[in-house]
């Protein structure tokens, strides 16, 4: 994974609550059976109507906003488990996704992807928005290090909460995989240690 | 200190508590299927990585399957390959698969804990939000990514932060017609559907004691909908005797042994939690949904509230509902029984024993999905096949169906459809569809009805 830097960006503003990866991804596209290709179908039905018609209306199909900044309302990343709807932001250029609030399984499939879930108060969430409302070209910075964002023609600056091993793993690029393979020796002394599992047998068609 | 259910659990699998970080959990059982693994095989291919512990991964295929002529090659090509996929991936690491077509075969959170292979006391995962479903034994269950998948693969544990703790509490006497669903269907509107973000709930009190292992396991499926990891009720009598002569269930004295194990798994007395709320059985009545999130939820006879925000506006507008309006006598053409929340063998006794001598309405098409094919030859066996039959309907063969309308089974454009399954965000069930939560018995009388009804009325 690539190491996580200072992000200065302009943003995309989606002021809508409760999220969720259906609309992220929509189920129908997870078929595929690698990671590539997701970000032209994010938010697809929001984004498209029915005849592949972009629907001007929604943020993304709006020319004044664009960046890899994407600030939305509460409760972000609701529902599924598609760890799908991570790599559909993370591929439509994405790096950070600004809420409220974050369903816990898509928080840590953003972390995992690289795509960093800040979270900030209602009240910070709200001065983004009218930030933006009024300035689209508006630039947010994101400082992973200081866990700090910022709006930079204001100055309003919030401190925000990340997992300390989380975000060494970001700033070094490190994943859980490489780390947990390091620890099969205790895993195994855990097994040895402990009864009352019984496997599955082997059964196959 | 006073532990609850969830610590006991959660503390004797943590392999190593890294300082300042997560904990290495050991994972008992991981569940698979076709849509979540693909990209995290491919990775350890990548990687170079072999399956850690393939014995304890069981495999089904279950979300893009088709519900109709199961024995011939899939049309839609993409899941036939991701099922191809599936089977080579199995083969190549030694993983058991129950594919289509095999009797153990079936939505992976209903085949599990028929077989035997979701126990009390145990951790499992599965790339699926619905894993919470296996909490009803008294097991730590949850959902993860893909890259989870792949790390779980790769040592048979996690890193994960210890949930912080939630106890929802029901008791009293339900009234006549309401349900398990109905019951988790209260519990989310009245708390939200980010009130248990960050929580592992418990879920106690003389309602859950006295409910069957399928009613626990709709109401622990339905935990991730308020935004909780999972929920889990402490198992007793009722666990053991399901747990009991499962396939793969521990037998004879390996069983005791395990049992006795089994019978610690209860919060202490005065155990803390970060949060917990008290409900009252005779407050619940049958639910359904009017929005787009399983929040938005109502009684059967209740009227939509007046004073949302914009987003339950938005919500509202995608359903063609207005503020105030109750949903009695909404014509509605579809009806979805099925989906681990609710296809279970009890699910379909209930839909059954309102419908016999009944016949569905003719304006509704109804979608009967059995979760697995165990549950499938049940339904045969009871005789609730004839009387589905005799009304008029027809059943399907198992998988997830158009509980998220991967496959065929898709609810058209702006057709409402009363469905037991567990979201109703906006296209689930297909682009532009119309979800409306409920019970099996609320599906089925809607389909009798052709129109929402207040049924209650006419139960005995
Ligand atoms: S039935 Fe629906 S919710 Fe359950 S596993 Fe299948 S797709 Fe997921």
């Amino acid at each position: 994974m690539e190491k996580y830097k200072i992000l200065t960006d302009t943003a995309v503003p989606l002021d809508t609550e409760n999220v969720d990866t259906d609309q992220i991804i929509p189920a129908r596209f997870l078929k595929a059976t690698d990671k590539e290709g997701f970000g032209k179908n994010l938010f697809r039905d929001w984004r498209f109507n029915k005849n592949g018609q972009p629907i001007n209306d929604f943020v993304l199909n709006q020319n004044i906003y664009s960046g890899s900044i994407l600030i939305a309302g509460n409760n972000f990343g609701c529902g599924s488990s598609r760890e799908h709807a991570a790599w559909a932001l993370k591929a439509y250029g994405f790096k950070a996704v600004v809420s409220s609030y974050f369903a816990d399984i898509f928080k840590g499939n953003a972390l995992n992807n690289g795509v960093l879930p800040v979270q900030v108060t209602p009240e910070f969430l709200n001065k983004l928005f009218q930030a933006i409302e009024k300035q689209p070209r508006e630039k947010i910075c994101i400082e992973l290090e200081a866990q700090k964002i910022s709006i930079l023609s204001n100055g309003e600056t919030e401190n925000f909460e990340i997992d300390p091993y989380k975000k060494t793993c970001l700033l070094h690029g490190y994943d859980d995989i490489d780390f947990l393979i390091s620890k099969l020796e205790a895993i195994e002394k855990f097994e040895d240690e402990r009864n009352g599992i019984k496997a599955v047998p082997q059964v196959t068609i | 200190m006073k532990k609850t259910l969830f610590d006991k659990i959660w503390d004797s699998h943590v392999v190593e508590s890294i300082p300042n970080g997560p904990d290495i959990l050991y994972i008992d059982k991981h569940l698979i299927h076709e849509v979540t693994s693909p990209q995290a095989f491919n990775e350890l291919k990548e990687r170079n990585i072999p399956v850690y512990r393939p014995e304890q991964i069981v495999a089904t295929a279950d979300h893009n399957t088709p519900t109709r002529d199961q024995h011939l090659p899939i049309k839609d090509l993409l899941s036939r390959k991701q099922l191809k996929e599936l089977s080579e991936n199995c083969k190549e690491n030694n993983i058991t698969l129950y594919g289509l077509g095999h009797p153990y075969n079936g939505i992976v959170h209903v085949m599990a804990p028929e077989l035997g292979i979701t126990q009390p006391g145990m951790t499992i995962v599965c790339g699926d939000s619905h894993t919470s479903t296996h909490g009803a034994f008294g097991t730590i269950a949850f959902g993860i990514g893909t890259s989870q998948v792949t790390q779980v693969f790769a040592s048979q544990c996690l890193l994960v932060e210890k949930p912080k703790k939630l106890r929802v509490n029901v008791n009293g006497k339900l009234k006549n017609g309401v349900l398990p669903k109905d019951v988790i269907l209260y519990i989310i509107s009245k708390l939200g559907t980010n009130s248990g973000t960050g929580y592992f709930c418990e879920y106690a009190g003389n309602v859950f004691e006295e409910m069957s292992m399928e009613g626990r396991m709709t109401v622990c499926n339905m935990s991730i909908e308020m935004g909780a990891r999972g929920g889990l009720i402490a198992p007793d009598q009722v666990t053991y005797d399901y747990v009991e002569g499962k396939e793969f269930a521990p037998k004879g004295a390996d069983f005791d042994r395990l049992k006795a194990h089994w019978e610690t798994l209860k919060t202490d007395a005065d155990a803390e939690f970060h949060q917990e709320y008290i409900f009252h059985a005779e407050d619940i009545e049958p639910m359904i949904t009017y929005g787009t999130n399983p929040g938005m939820g109502i009684k059967l006879t209740g009227a939509i509230p007046v004073d949302g925000t914009k987003s339950d506006a938005k919500a509202l507008a995608y359903m063609d509902f207005k503020p105030g309006e109750t949903l009695l006598d909404k014509t509605v053409n579809y009806i979805f029984i099925g989906s681990c929340t609710n296809s279970r063998i009890e699910d379909f006794r209930v839909a059954a024993s309102y419908i016999k001598g009944k016949k569905k309405a003719k304006n509704v098409n109804a979608l009967i999905v059995p979760g697995s094919r165990q549950v499938a030859e049940q339904i045969k066996a009871e005789g609730l096949q004839d009387i589905f039959e005799a009304a008029g309907f027809t059943l399907r063969q198992p998988g997830c169906s158009a509980c998220l309308a991967m496959n065929d089974d898709k609810i058209p454009e702006g057709e409402y459809c009363v469905s037991t399954s567990n979201r109703n965000f906006e296209g689930r069930q297909g682009p532009g569809s119309r979800t409306i939560l409920a019970s099996p018995l609320t599906a089925a009388a809607t389909a009798i009805a052709g129109k929402i009804s207040d049924y209650t009325q006419t139960l005995n």
